[in-house]
């Protein structure tokens, strides 16, 4: 057993797990923070992104306790309140999900690799690159066209906030 | 999984002492240990994380000498401008992993310490003629393989780095499995100072090789017509469900030829 503490969604916790507990198991059960799917279990769909110290990871293949004082972000914590992170927003408007239990998932990788990519993304990059998360239903068109989609707003976002500050 | 207890390493001297604490393993990135625990495949009463120790983490890379301290992730390497710079095809053998969630946490030291046979990184470093550095010694490539999940490393023993000189020309070629995205066959070749090596993963009985027929071939010529007829032995080859022997003796040589015209470019 060990006391493990770390900030999740900006939020501060922690609590005694086993060793053996995965990140995902106590982000869901401990934290109550469903939004984080289980799917294959073996490191290979991706439904478990959630980002550590701002990198995506897959939570069922990380112990909780190797996450103790790191930084967390899960899905629960991409929104502004009632306003949708643009990688939701592009989501909904594009019809990227059907069953909607990869989308978590997705939605966290997408968004590490937007960050990845300020330059910007190509279709063919993020086909490449969502190679560790599986889809399915949707047959992926959809997902990568919102991900092209995200990657606009946020390009124009942050280019605007830039605008802001020099101004 | 079975129930295990964790210890956090605060150097690699901690992590040696750790060790000695049960059935210990070093956890690295955890990649491929904690899948191996969940499917009780690996059962260690203890864990040594070494992800938290500073000293194993970077690239150090002076003229066309390159260190990779054991703690640097696949990303790391992936993304390095020096490296891409001096030796290309590392960077671009780190980028062919497993997929970019696995290549943020997934460690160079862990996986030739892992040695899977169907692992990209110990091709790369046979083929590279480097040296591994532990916490007691240097072991050349050539030693420190010796077969399915076995290296040279001792109880106690921790890889701390890997160097090598930058090859004048080199390339990886990977074929992979649809599903699992492993290599079936994996080829490195290197056209450095002494010479042409070429290594092999995802296709030997033994794990890694180095392949003599297509070095032979290359060591006069490094042109992909070189190796226009060179025939692979099959017999220490694997046969699975997803490729025969044979199979796999054929794509050696057409990965191979694939390496060397990406070399070339």
């Amino acid at each position: 057993m060990s006391d493990i503490s770390l900030t999740v969604n900006g939020k501060r916790v922690g609590g005694v797990t086993e060793d053996r507990t995965l990140l995902v198991h106590f982000l869901r059960e401990n934290l109550g923070l469903t939004g984080t799917h289980v799917g294959c279990d073996t490191s290979q769909c991706g439904a478990c992104v959630v980002h550590v110290d701002g990198k995506a990871v897959k939570s069922c293949t990380m112990l909780a306790v190797q996450a103790s004082g790191s930084t967390i972000a899960t899905i629960e914590g991409l929104a502004d309140g009632a306003e949708l992170h643009p990688v939701q927003a592009a989501f909904k408007e594009h019809h990227g999900l059907q069953c909607g239990f990869c989308t978590p998932g997705m939605i966290m990788t997408a968004t590490d690799m937007i960050n990845r990519h300020p330059e910007g993304l190509e279709e063919a990059t993020v086909r490449a690159e969502l190679e560790g998360n599986i889809c399915r239903c949707t047959g992926y068109h959809n997902i990568v066209k919102a991900i092209l989609a995200a990657s606009e707003t946020m390009a124009k976002g942050a280019a605007k906030g830039k605008a802001r500050q020099a101004a | 999984m079975y129930s295990v207890n964790y210890h956090r390493a605060a150097s690699v001297a901690d992590a040696v002492m750790l060790l000695e604490t049960g059935d210990a393993k070093l956890l690295s990135g955890g990649m491929t240990l904690i899948p191996a625990m969940k499917t009780r495949l690996a059962a260690p009463s203890d864990l040594v994380d070494l992800s938290h120790i500073d000293e194993l983490k970077g690239i150090e890379v002076a003229g066309s000498t390159i260190t990779i301290r054991a703690g640097t992730t696949h990303y790391d390497v992936a993304r390095d401008e020096r490296l891409k710079n001096v030796c290309p095809a590392l960077p671009h053998m780190a980028s062919l992993i497993g997929d970019p969630a696995v290549r943020y946490k997934g460690t160079i030291g862990g996986s030739i310490a892992n040695n899977d046979p169907a692992a990209d990184y110990p091709a790369a470093l046979l083929a590279l003629d480097a040296t591994i550095v532990t916490n007691r010694r240097e072991i050349a490539a050539d030693a420190f393989f010796t077969g399915l999940f076995e290296t040279a490393l001792e109880e106690g023993e921790i890889v701390t780095a890997v160097t090598f000189t930058a090859p004048a020309k080199a390339a990886y070629e990977k074929f992979r499995n649809p599903a699992s995205r492993y290599a079936i066959v994996g080829v490195f070749v290197a056209n450095g100072a002494d010479g042409v090596r070429v290594a092999v993963t995802g296709a030997g009985d033994n794990g890694v090789f180095r392949s003599k027929e297509i070095e032979a071939a290359l060591a006069t010529n490094f042109d992909a017509a070189a190796l226009n007829g060179v025939k692979v032995p099959a017999n220490d080859l694997m046969t699975d469900i997803h490729a025969s022997a044979d199979y796999r003796a054929n794509l050696i040589v057409v990965m191979a030829k694939r390496a060397v015209a990406a070399a070339n470019v």
